[in-house]
């Protein structure tokens, strides 16, 4: 009975050692949690984006945190499979009680995270490229890659200057290229294009001359668009090659990695695509506000990792730049002020361009953070 | 002990154990991995009647499993069918399926029966995949909570419990088919086909019966996993799902329910806990998964009770 | 149209070749130990990823194909010596279990060992089309042709002509009966082992210039390697190649003349429809259960 008494009373104590702890706890680290596709088929994503928060949190860790603490990076590998994404952020956002998410590689793992960041009231910042992660606006909810039907349009739109009105479209069966397809199909017609062949391929494909072929066969066909990302375009693009075929191709901003040129070899020449900025730092105007960002993150990445620096690593930078940014103004983790500050978002010059975000805008780029790029000799050649 | 004891034993313990649980339980991320792991088990504990005692692979369960999900996603979400009607009647479709496919397609035998059952899982995958405009698509669909009479199970904490009650009463069906003369029919069949039907038995429609009951099983608990994620990608129909089951089944222990059910929770537990060793995770699983079968050729709670009878034998 | 359908063919051809060359790998170990290995086309995996990396690191390609083969080699005896020899007399349910195990063990490593990037190969001759009545063909395609036809000739060469394969071919009829006339099963399972890893490595470096390859590769392969291997008829080498070339070329007429989308799941049906009217395959042997 004594005993229990003196526990009782020690409790107490504790009790009221409490708020004191809480005043201590300014030093306890600030939470990032991630949910990243590092292996599986979207690990062309993930790893690029695991690799670059690693590196930039370890170096805000040495030159002294943000707001005076330390900043810790849990990341947890859904394999590429949504499904999975669901109990991997429970997990965050419960167990280990981050502040803070960044991540979701692909479209799924972020819509199967977006209910839990909404109901738990946690600020996230997704890197998937799909418009219906933002369209309706989620109050929680954020994103800093261009949005599939960014791209689209930006194709589309350099399709029509050129005088193209009918192409054939050829897209991967996963979720990238699905989404891209579908968003291609729901935009094509502001611009007075016509697709008149929609053909489909498996990631691991080994040949698709099948598909191209009845492409070009299609009456009029006078360009052809291929929306996908890793090995696909590599090998639609050989093909597309093999085949002799004379009309442009247009790739999507999933291929903008040095990887895709280096797979394709010859065949990637005269390939158009739209990018971020980051691909083509040294050929951006000396006035873009962009210029001097891409440049240092290109020679960190690459210097960090001796591997070609990707649109995708660029999108986790910014996620963190546009997270701590927020932390720096609330002046707290507190979740609610933090989730306003990344609203607030103005005029951030990042590596897939200028964000200003809005109570109606979560991802807050412009149609001009893409620019028009066409590969020549085995590089990026800026072509608007 | 008598078969009867052990098994009102075997369901007690099980019941006390789901009912304990919750006490190590320090926030709702613990009760999700154990619906997980629960959903798992029943799903497993049907397909074991199917492996473990009929003797027939199936390497495309999650395709039921999937099936469920989206029937139960799209019939709730598309056309406002209550969810448990929705449930109901996709697990009727499933049943109606497996009952269809289920005839030829258990006329093979060993890798042939294999290599069917992972088509139509791949098929029921592509398909799920490319009808984008009712599925979603690869991106996936959302559905809201389930309900009943106006009464809706919200949150990690009641879906433990009813999944709780339901893998209860799912083993306790599942122990008393085995015991039924049905049982006793699929035993036979597992044994030697051809000796049962020398005998008199009619194996095609016994395994055809199992074949249906546990793609029910999938479907009913897929149902039930979409409205508690809230979520679903067609993933859950793929391949590597599919293995996922089997391989719960095989690891736990082959014609043993809770042998099914043990390699059900363990392999749900299992990458939650080899999160935190991140790229060798793929090794350690595989290792894992070999060694267990090497060593313990039956499964995991066959071999232990086995190796235990020994030593209690005194030998 | 002739020439669409022609390059519909070509494509086919190309794919079922593939197909067809990691089906075979299926066939030898089915044919000594009535075991399907589905970490065969880990194997191709790792021929593929070992040749392009040694390539990369600046190996020329004459050394680096035999070290890819040695090292698929080494992997495919510790498979059998360590996971498959222990389990020789267990359950195929058992079996099946250990060979995912031991591709998702392999995958893990490769990852680990070289990167989860793509890697590819240069073509053996170049990379100009051959043009054939208007369709065209690369000339990489000719060589995966090529080899899977050397290699069926030195394998109904090796399992007719040799002891040491007509050896493998008495043990998988009988073991017991192959034991008691002096052969050694447990040499016979290795040397199944060993050669069919070596055709997966084979099979991985003359499909890398086409496919590319990265440590996940061997997944697709190890799939339509045993649909290749089951629509053709377990443990028939013609019959993988046959059902490979089945496979490759339904995907591509049925992406040219059906769906794109569908071509896949048209593949499996036809496999379906085969193995409702022929269980057995289309040149697999009659079973008979013994009672």
């Amino acid at each position: 009975m004594r005993n229990l008494v003196k526990w009782g009373a020690a409790a107490v104590v504790a009790a009221g050692l409490c708020p004191v702890a809480g005043v201590a706890g300014a030093a306890e680290p600030i939470k990032i949690g991630s949910i990243l596709s590092v292996t599986g088929p979207a690990s062309f994503l993930g790893e690029p984006e695991k690799k670059t928060l690693e590196m930039y949190v370890e170096r805000i860790n040495k030159s002294g945190g943000v707001l005076g603490r330390k900043v810790e990076l849990i990341v947890y590998d859904d394999g590429g499979a949504g499904d999975k994404a669901t109990t991997f952020t429970k997990r965050l956002i419960e167990s280990d009680k981050v502040d803070i998410l960044i991540g979701g590689s692909t479209t799924a793992a972020t819509m199967a995270a977006v209910p839990l960041a909404e109901r738990n009231e946690t600020p996230f910042i997704s890197l998937a490229g799909a418009v219906n992660i933002i369209e309706p606006v989620k109050k929680w909810v954020f994103k800093t890659p261009h949005t599939d039907r960014m791209a689209a349009e930006k194709v589309f739109a350099d399709m029509k200057k050129r005088g193209i009105t009918k192409i054939g479209l050829i897209s991967e069966d996963a979720g990238f290229g699905k989404s891209g397809h579908d968003q291609s199909l729901a935009v094509v017609k502001e611009f007075g294009i016509e697709i008149v062949a929609d053909e489909v391929y498996s990631p691991k494909d080994p040949d698709v001359t099948a598909q191209l072929t009845k492409i070009k066969n299609a009456a009029g066909i006078q360009a052809v668009f291929n929306f996908g990302f890793g090995q696909g375009p590599a090998i639609v693009t050989k093909n597309f090659k093999q085949l002799g075929m004379a009309v442009p191709l247009y790739e999507s901003h999933g291929v903008a990695s040095k990887d895709y040129i280096k797979l394709a070899g010859d065949a990637s020449e005269g390939v158009r695509l739209p990018a971020a900025g980051i691909v083509v730092p040294e050929q951006l105007a000396a006035t873009d506000p962009q210029k001097p960002v891409v440049t240092a993150f290109k020679k960190d990445y690459e210097a960090a990792f001796k591997s070609d620096v990707s649109t995708f690593a660029g999108h986790a930078y910014d996620g963190l730049q546009i997270a701590l940014a927020a932390i720096n103004r609330a002046g707290s983790t507190d979740k609610a002020k933090v989730r306003d500050e990344i609203e607030k978002t103005s005029g951030y010059v990042g590596t897939g361009g200028l964000v200003s975000m809005s109570a109606t805008d979560h991802m807050g780029l412009s149609p001009s953070a893409f620019h028009m790029v066409e590969i020549r000799k085995g590089g990026w050649v800026l072509s608007d | 002990m008598n078969i009867k004891t052990a098994r009102t034993g075997g369901l007690a313990l099980l019941a006390i154990i789901i009912a304990m649980a919750p006490i190590g339980f320090t926030n709702t991320y613990f009760y999700d991995v154990g619906v997980n792991a629960m959903f798992n088990a029943i799903v497993c504990v049907g397909l074991n009647l199917l492996i473990g005692y009929a003797g027939q692979i199936s390497l495309g369960h999650a395709g039921f499993f999937a099936l469920g999900a989206y029937g139960s996603a799209i019939l709730t979400s598309t056309y406002g069918l209550p969810p448990l009607a929705a449930m109901l009647l996709s697990a009727a479709v499933v049943g109606l399926l497996a009952f269809v496919v289920g005839r030829p397609i258990l006329k093979l035998k060993g890798h042939y029966l294999a290599m069917a059952t992972l088509g139509i899982g791949i098929i029921i995958n592509i398909v799920l995949k490319t009808e984008s405009k009712i599925t979603g698509g690869p991106d996936g669909m959302s559905l809201g909570n389930f309900s009943v009479l106006g009464f809706s199970i919200v949150g990690d904490r009641m879906w433990y419990w009813t999944a709780g009650v339901l893998l209860v009463l799912t083993v306790w069906l599942a122990l008393n088919l085995i015991d039924s003369p049905v049982g006793r029919a699929l035993r036979a069949v597992h044994g030697s086909e051809v000796g049962a039907e020398v005998v008199g038995v009619d194996t095609s429609s016994y395994k055809v019966l199992v074949f249906v009951v546990s793609a029910v099983f999938a479907s009913i608990v897929g149902s039930l996993f979409a409205h508690k994620n809230g979520f679903i990608t067609p993933d859950i129909a793929g391949f590597f799902h599919s293995v996922e089951l089997v391989t719960m089944v095989v690891l736990g222990g082959m014609a043993s329910t809770f042998g099914a059910l043990i390699g059900a929770v363990i392999l749900t537990l299992l990458p939650q806990v080899l999160a935190a060793v991140e790229q060798y995770e793929a090794m350690i699983l595989g290792a894992i998964m070999m060694g267990t079968m090497i060593f313990m050729p039956k499964g995991l709670l066959p071999s232990i009770v086995a190796s235990v009878k020994r030593l209690g034998g005194g030998r | 149209m002739f020439a669409a359908f022609l390059q519909y063919l070509f494509s086919g051809l190309t794919s079922g070749a593939i197909y067809a060359l990691a089906g075979l790998g299926f066939a030898i170990i089915y044919n000594s130990s009535h075991v399907i290995n589905f970490a065969q086309g880990e194997f191709i995996m790792i021929g593929g990823m070992a040749s392009a990396t040694l390539v990369g690191s600046g190996v020329p390609m004459p050394l680096a194909i035999p070290l890819a083969m040695l090292i698929s080699m080494a992997a495919g005896i510790a498979l059998e010596k360590f996971a498959i020899e222990p389990a020789r007399n267990s359950d195929v349910v058992t079996i099946i279990i250990i060979t995912i195990g031991a591709s998702i063990f392999m995958r893990g490593a490769a990852q680990l060992i070289w990167d989860k990037e793509f890697h590819s190969l240069p073509a053996f001759s170049g990379e100009s089309p051959i043009a054939i009545f208007g369709a065209t063909l690369m000339p990489q395609s000719l060589w995966v042709f090529g080899v899977s036809g050397v290699v069926i000739v030195a394998l109904w060469w090796f399992f007719n002509r040799t002891m040491f394969g007509k050896a493998m071919l008495a043990t998988s009829h009988n073991s017991l009966a192959a034991r008691l006339v002096g052969i050694g099963v447990k040499r016979v399972l290795m040397a199944s082992f060993a050669l069919s890893a070596l055709l997966g490595a084979v099979g991985g470096i003359v499909v890398t210039p086409i496919t590319f390859t990265n440590y996940e590769a061997g997944i697709m392969l190890g799939l339509k390697g045993f649909s290749a291997a089951v629509l053709g008829g377990l443990g028939n080498g013609g019959g993988a190649i046959v059902g490979g070339l089945i496979v490759g070329i339904a995907e591509a007429l049925a992406s040219g003349y059906l769906s794109s989308a569908y071509k896949d799941a048209i593949a499996f049906v036809i496999i379906l429809f085969v193995l409702f009217f022929m269980p057995n395959g289309l040149f697999g042997k009659r079973g008979t259960d013994r009672v």
